[in-house]
């Protein structure tokens, strides 16, 4: 395997576009437009938020659901987001994001990624076949091999479709904090684009190795659950927003939690998922304004751990 | 899956409560009046039940097998199988009970209401008016839409657990077999409900393992 691209020079990008004042002033004159942060293996920017679809796009055939589900998806791209995640393992999502696509005239912004998930590699190509004809798009721009099932035989498909241009990023995933030690020899042996992981305010392990890793490496990495499916913020709920939260212009604790995931500074983009229009404005509005510096993360996650 | 060991019942939710209520609306939108249908064959099953005898027997089973039929093709094949791609599983398992209860029901007629444990009788008889009458109420009685009630012969856990009490009242004869789907299903449908935080997840577990340990109970006609 080829070592991925020297990234040097885009991991200094990519920390001017995390700089925690975003262009305050400009911010004033029209719509804020979240940060980004660039993939280091090719320093092309994303937003830092993005939509996931877990639960969330599993709407079946429910016609007036689907219909909501493409008011999300409008309302994120109105709001500056670009980066949409699925799998085929979450029910009917892919139909329904493809759904919303065709309603919304395929938006050129969208940055499309995907997973494969199936325990015979021979039969990868054709799982992401169909998931992209469900999507109703030409390709995905990212292919993440899912929970590392089948990684072996689905990374050279992954990386020999890259090459021939089927795909632009090759990536592969875990949730939940499970594998780490076989993620890490994944990343340090392989030449990924992507890494997506499982990191919030209370699921914190990832901070010990493979965020370090992921930028010692030079790989982007998505990051899923940032709300705990929910319960970091029922949790949360329970007590006020600190006044300081006001530092950096969070004004709800889904903003505080995702200020806290997306500063890190080997994070590119976190995915959360949601059904409601005013939720996803509140969450791609988390990469708007300032964002924390290591101090204030330090503050943050001593505050809720009650510190 | 690897790890699979380390996956939690929430952790392999595909949907949300909303989403799968809102199943069950559609559902019954579709096909509405035929959960009047539904209801009057559950209590054709009471009157048979009442009147005895081999014939009797015959009927309630073809009245069951055709339920289990029903959820098998119009539940699980036609709406639940669109969120959950576990439903065509579960829809070959109710098609399996159904020809269960045809073959030991219709074909060797080993239903026929007969004497049985007093006890069973009525817990059996109590089930069946509970899945009849009761169980449609209790979503809506919680906040959920009526729109969104589950219905004998409409919906599997009311089908489910009213099999099981026609089954506990009757005079078995050497039918278990009649018995694992429709408990496995009111487990799987609990564990479901649980993950979704649904507060009335507990009940067909429950009564579905209440109605093994009844069936357990010492056999004495009319005691």
């Amino acid at each position: 395997m080829n070592a991925p691209p020297n990234p040097t020079r885009r991991r200094l990008l990519a920390s001017i576009a995390a700089a925690p004042l975003l262009g305050s002033a400009m911010a004033q004159a029209q719509p804020a437009r979240p940060a980004t942060r660039a993939i280091p293996s090719s320093g092309e920017a994303i937003p830092r938020v993005g939509l996931g679809s877990w639960i969330t796009f599993n709407v079946g055939n429910d016609r007036a659901a689907r219909d909501a589900s493409t008011e999300v998806m409008r309302a994120f791209f109105q709001a500056g987001g670009r980066l949409i995640d699925s799998s085929p393992m979450y029910g009917s999502a892919q139909e329904v994001i493809g759904y919303g696509l065709a309603r919304l005239g395929r938006p050129a912004d969208l940055f499309a990624a995907d997973k494969v998930w199936i325990s015979d590699g021979a039969e990868g190509r054709a799982q992401m076949e169909t998931s992209r004809r469900l999507w109703g798009i030409p390709r995905f721009d990212l292919m993440q091999v899912h929970n590392l099932l089948a990684w072996e035989s689905h990374l050279p498909t992954l990386f020999a479709m890259k090459a021939a241009g089927q795909l632009r990023y090759v990536g592969i995933t875990t949730s939940h904090g499970r594998r780490h030690d076989e993620l890490a020899q994944i990343m340090a042996r392989q030449p990924l684009d992507f890494v997506q992981l499982t990191y919030n305010l209370f699921d914190r392990e990832a901070e010990q190795r493979l965020l370090p890793l992921a930028l010692d490496r030079g790989i982007a990495v998505l990051v899923n659950r940032p709300f705990q499916q929910g319960a970091l913020l029922d949790r949360l709920a329970r007590r006020p927003l600190p006044p300081w939260a006001a530092e950096i212009e969070c004004s709800s604790w889904a903003q505080y939690a995702l200020k806290f995931v997306i500063s890190h500074p080997a994070v590119t983009c976190a995915i959360p998922a949601t059904t409601r229009v005013d939720h996803v404005r509140e969450n791609v509005g988390a990469a708007t304004g300032r964002l924390p510096d290591a101090a204030m993360r330090a503050r943050m996650a001593a505050y809720v751990a009650g510190r | 899956m690897s790890e699979w060991w380390t996956y939690g019942l929430r952790d392999l939710l595909l949907f949300s409560q909303r989403t799968y209520y809102r199943l069950y609306e559609l559902y019954n939108l579709e096909w509405w009046p035929l959960q009047i249908v539904a209801l009057a064959l559950g209590i054709a099953v009471l009157a048979l039940w009442r009147r005895g005898g081999d014939r009797a027997g015959r009927a309630i089973a073809a009245i069951l097998a055709l339920g289990w039929l029903w959820v098998a093709w119009a539940f699980h094949g036609q709406r639940y199988a669109s969120i959950n791609p576990a439903a065509g599983y579960f829809a070959w398992a109710f098609v399996v009970q159904a020809l269960l209860l045809l073959w030991f029901g219709v074909v060797r007629s080993r239903l026929a209401p007969a004497p049985s444990v007093r006890m069973r009788q009525r817990a059996g008889l109590g089930l069946f008016l509970f899945a009849l009458l009761i169980f449609p109420l209790i979503g809506p009685l919680l906040g959920r839409n009526w729109t969104q009630a589950e219905l004998f012969g409409m919906a599997p856990d009311p089908t489910a657990l009213a099999t099981l009490g026609v089954l506990l009242a009757i005079n078995l004869r050497h039918v278990g077999w009649l018995f694992p789907v429709p408990v496995a299903w009111c487990l799987v449908s609990g564990a479901t409900l649980w993950a979704m935080d649904v507060p009335e997840f507990w009940i067909a577990p429950l009564l579905a393992v209440g109605s093994v340990l009844m069936q357990a109970w010492p056999r004495r006609p009319g005691k």
